[in-house]
């Protein structure tokens, strides 16, 4: 939170506006467009090809962007000579560091974009063509000389917090310990989160488990790789096209790193072809904008699957020491937690998310987490969906199903006895708010699945997660048409469905039908900063800015309505889409339809329009317990997921299909990550598995159906009760999973992923060690 | 008076403490004040890590959202989403 | 370098190219033909992104030459809807709610399609094989299995 510390005494706000916004009872109680279920609107565009992703835009005279990659984990970059590539016929541009002059705002970022002194991972970009076709581009990146001086590496966090592992940075000095190191590290920083004195805790416990836990890094595997168009005019306009979560997060970016002044840079997102956190930063963008500028010419970059595995961002492995005390009835007494997360070569692996995440699902006396954030020569993690949460819920919720097993509980049982619940103190510190932990627990325990016959080698898991949620800057615009049609602007590229649902709480407001209002993702120019689509936030914030310009334009038009019928405006409702007298009082008048209205707004005072710009606050944790079965086959280790069911509180679903989407996906991305998922190193440094070949992700034979169950919890800070749902599905799958596999293969499963060597090879030794 | 309780990093950098006393009536003025009181958060305050929550609200940026007499006050990693 | 001349139909159009030796079908639909419905997701076969029928056998147009496309007959999603009258496919997906961002959904479409042209009632396993080389990340696929079943209810009249 950067601030200025002049205005010491400035104003405090005369209201709480504390959540931002407050639930309406009232008004949930008889809904007529939330919660229904209708076409989206791009879906037309999306089944017949035409919907236009990153990659499908072509601008006049466009040339081709190349990267040149590093073909080593960690080297020293000595020189680049690009003389050669640039006296190619048809090279246009060749850029390398040299092009982009230091930035403090965004060092990493720039450092990860363009190799400076050192390449640190195998896939770090070093320099970049343009040219007329892609057969020259691919000759003028051979036609590229560099000098490396090659320097050993490192890829695992454990190794890489070893006091003689090879440093990445010379400037990382580890914050967040006492006294400060005097020299410079791998690990970033190291957060502690909880309450109470574990020692007593664990004092009081009948049976206490200690365990330690490894998880693979997984790719967000969107299918769209990352592309983007460039163009930057003669007089300095920019121009770019490109597919990410948030255009005014690459405007604010590219336009620092270029130098350039904000207002001259345009950014327009594309249809973006799957993201879960992973386009919420740039890579290929301000490269593009850099070649474009020295050629004159608008440029595309397209990246390679290759490149997307190799020089996009992963999420983070980890490495993880769990402690758990129970009493034998039942109460959890204490829990521990200390979590390694390694992300790649830049600070900010998701460790403190994990770490306060971990144990969210209980409310607990003493608690404590600690936090790792580790560098290793591995390309610089990305957000994935519920960044760090997934990995440490695993190792919690892995402890507490071998607890429940140990003092003969039901799991389910175990998680309600202990649920966080409203009041209770969180792992992280704050109280929870409303929420809904224990009615999944309640909905998980009566659904049939809970309670369905096993059959042999299958065994069944149970996990509970949370996500945070929050909201952020955030705007919106709302035009009423002449015609009585409504077009809404918002600044949050649409991923998952998300103008259904602006659209779908605008007819709400406005009391018109869904199919008279349509929604634009609008570009950098023509609205407000608004920050990424992420955090589970859009419906959300985006939604609570639609109904606010909605409820705008209702004011404007009951004052046009007022004026009509030249009576006070207090004296006119709004009323499924009719300006109405209040009352007798106000006098008799035929109400006026919002097309009416529409229709003579230009004679009644000019177009009418609502907006509304915020910064919201107010987001609803979000809670969900998974039930899945597993069958094991102990010839060959692999596991089958027979059945899952995810239950999840959502506040409100606006549009149900799409919420069942989002818990479904979720899932399927968290049995992908727990069974098949692996970046794969080998001993030099390099990624061995860089194709969905090898990495495996679910394809539509590995999965049943998922069954979802809606809770809905309102969330007192959304007029709608409306809390984000799109993180916490693939908080639990993990846990879920291995806690099934560990039943049915009769072994503790600690390392992820599941894949039938490692099943295979834990089973062989259960065995041994029986024996 | 609030109760504001540190966590993550900022804990250490306050030279391990946890919890302290601070008079301040919105988040603007609640992070001057730690600031004064202990100079070695600065730079953490500064990289713009940090939320405030308030009796359980988190607020990733809002320097003049009030701070009732008696709240409950933590500074929290400032969150980031997928 | 030198193009190679290509006479080949598309969507039932006779439609000519000239093509390096090294580009593929998808290249050339997507960076000659301005027909960007086909995506590249991976250019190895195995997200299925850009599946278009090759004389009415599904193929990754990724993994086929532009040059080979001489003399056959392509099928492409351009071609799956008649003007604006969807496909029962199409239709399904859309009132199922069996797409999220749409990356993928192309090339469902055309794969979905091939195969209740090949098999009209295939049980949801077979749809689950069928469906295996066409990678979705968003939607767990349930919903892109259950809009598959509907449509071919749908055009078996039931």
């Amino acid at each position: 939170m950067a601030r200025n510390p002049d205005a010491d005494n400035a104003p405090v706000k005369k209201e709480i506006e504390s959540p931002t916004s407050k639930y309406d009872a009232e008004k949930a109680a008889s809904f007529k467009v939330v919660g229904s279920r209708p076409a989206r609107p791009d879906g037309m565009d999306k089944v017949t090809g035409k919907a236009r992703f990153g990659a499908d835009m072509v601008m006049p005279g466009q040339l081709v962007g190349l990267i040149l990659r590093s073909p080593h984990p960690h080297a020293v970059i000595k020189s680049i000579d690009s003389s050669e590539a640039e006296a190619l016929s048809g090279v246009k541009a060749v850029i390398t560091r040299d092009d982009f002059t230091p930035n403090d705002d965004h060092a990493d970022v720039l450092y990860n974009i363009m190799a400076r002194e050192k390449a640190l991972y195998e896939g770090h970009a070093v320099a970049a063509v343009a040219a007329t076709s892609r057969a020259v581009a691919r000759k003028a990146l051979k036609l590229i000389k560099v000098d490396y001086d090659i320097l050993p590496h490192v890829t695992d966090v454990d190794e890489a917090m070893s006091p003689d592992a090879p440093v990445l940075h010379d400037n990382i000095i580890t914050r967040g310990v006492s006294p400060t190191p005097t020299k410079p590290s791998n690990v970033v920083a190291r957060s502690e989160f909880g309450h109470g004195d574990i020692e007593a805790g664990f004092a009081q416990a009948d049976e206490i488990i200690e365990r330690s836990f490894k998880t693979a890094a997984t790719h967000q595997g969107y299918i769209e790789p990352h592309a983007c168009v460039a163009n930057v005019g003669t007089d300095g306009m920019s121009e770019l096209w490109c597919c990410t979560q948030g255009h005014f997060h690459v405007r604010q970016v590219c336009a620092s790193l270029l130098g350039i002044d904000v207002s001259r840079l345009r950014v327009t997102a594309s249809e973006i072809g799957g993201g879960f956190g992973g386009k919420t930063t740039v890579f290929i963008e301000p490269v593009a904008l850099a070649l474009s500028r020295k050629a004159g010419r608008p440029v595309k970059i397209a990246m390679t699957r290759d490149e997307v595995f190799k020089a996009s961002g992963p999420t983070a492995s980890s490495s993880m020491d769990v402690k758990i005390g129970v009493t034998k009835d039942g109460r959890i007494t204490a829990g521990y937690g200390v979590f390694r997360y390694q992300g790649g070569a830049f600070a900010g692996a998701p460790a403190d998310f994990g770490a306060m995440s971990a144990f969210a699902c209980y409310a607990l006396d003493n608690v404590k987490t600690e936090a790792y954030d580790v560098v290793t020569n591995r390309p610089k993690g990305a957000a994935y969906r519920a960044p760090g949460a997934p990995m440490s819920v695993y190792a919690v919720e892995s402890v507490v199903d071998e607890l429940a097993a140990r003092i003969g509980m039901d799991p389910i049982d175990l998680r309600l006895k202990n649920a966080a619940k409203e009041g209770s103190k969180s792992s992280y510190g704050p109280k929870f708010g409303s929420c809904g932990l224990v009615e999944t627990l309640e909905a998980a325990k009566a659904h049939p699945h809970y309670s369905a016959p096993l059959g042999p080698n299958q065994g069944r898991g149970v996990a509970s997660g949370f996500w945070f949620n929050f909201g952020g800057e955030t705007c919106s615009n709302l035009n009423i048409n002449a015609d009585g049609t409504v077009t809404i602007a918002v600044g949050t590229p649409d991923i998952g469905g998300s103008r259904a649902s602006m659209c779908i709480m605008a007819a709400e407001e406005l009391g018109i039908s869904y199919d008279k209002v349509r929604a634009i993702v609008a570009d950098t120019s023509a609205l407000g900063y608004n920050d990424t689509t992420e955090g589970s936030r859009v419906t959300f914030s985006s939604g609570m800015a639609v109904i606010k310009a909605s409820q705008q334009a209702v004011t404007e038009m009951c004052k046009r309505a007022a004026m009509m019928w030249d009576i006070p405006a207090e004296a006119v409702t709004w009323e499924d889409g009719y300006a109405k007298p209040s009352g007798p009082n106000a006098g008799d008048f035929e109400p006026l339809s919002l097309a009416e209205i529409a229709a003579t707004a230009g004679k009644t005072g000019g177009p009418i329009a609502g907006h509304h710009e915020y910064n919201a606050d107010g987001a609803g944790v979000s809670f969900g317990t998974h039930i899945v079965d597993t069958e094991v086959d102990p010839e060959t280790g692999k596991v089958d997921i027979i059945r899952y069911t995810v239950v999840q509180d959502a506040g409100k679903a606006i549009h149900p299909d799409y919420v069942e989407g989002q818990f479904q996906g979720g899932a399927a991305q968290g049995i992908g990550w727990a069974l098949n998922e692996e970046y794969i190193y080998g001993d030099d440094g390099k990624l061995q598995n860089a194709g969905f070949l090898d990495y495996r992700m679910p394809v539509a034979s590995d999965l049943p159906m998922i069954d979802t169950v809606i809770v809905e919890v309102p969330n007192p800070g959304h007029p709608y009760g409306v809390r984000g749902v799109g993180e916490t599905g693939i908080v639990p799958p993990l846990a879920a999973i291995a806690n099934g596999v560990s039943a049915a293969a009769g072994v503790r499963m600690t390392e992820l992923p599941m894949s039938p060597p490692r099943v295979l090879k834990a089973i062989d030794d259960a065995k041994v060690a029986a024996e | 008076m609030v109760q504001v309780t540190l966590s993550g990093t900022i804990q250490q950098a306050a030279g391990g403490i946890s919890t302290l006393e601070i008079e301040a009536k919105n988040i603007r003025q609640l992070l001057n004040a730690l600031e004064k009181l202990c100079p070695a958060l600065k730079p953490e305050l500064e990289k713009g890590g940090i939320a405030v929550a308030i009796n359980g609200t988190i607020y990733r940026d809002d320097w003049f959202q009030p701070i009732p007499e008696d709240s409950e006050v933590f500074l929290i990693p400032r969150l980031a989403g997928g | 370098m030198s193009g190679i001349h290509v006479s080949t139909k598309i969507n039932g159009d006779a439609v000519e190219y000239v093509c390096d030796v090294e580009e593929t079908l998808l290249d050339v639909l997507r960076d000659k033909l301005g027909m960007t419905g086909s995506k590249e997701g991976c250019a190895s076969g195995d997200c299925g992104a850009c599946s278009v029928t090759v004389d009415g056998r599904l193929t990754c147009s990724c993994l086929m030459l532009g040059a080979e496309a001489q003399g056959r007959e392509i099928g492409t999603i351009e071609g799956v809807a008649k003007g604006t009258e969807l496909h029962p496919v199409q239709q399904k997906i859309l009132d199922n709610a069996a797409l999220q961002c749409g990356v993928c959904t192309p090339g469902f479409v055309v794969a979905a399609k091939a195969l209740l042209e090949k098999n009209p009632d295939p049980t949801e396993t077979e749809i689950r094989y069928w469906l295996a080389g066409n990678l979705c990340r968003c939607t767990g696929y349930d919903k892109i299995i259950r809009a598959v079943m509907d449509a071919a209810a749908e055009m078996r009249g039931n």
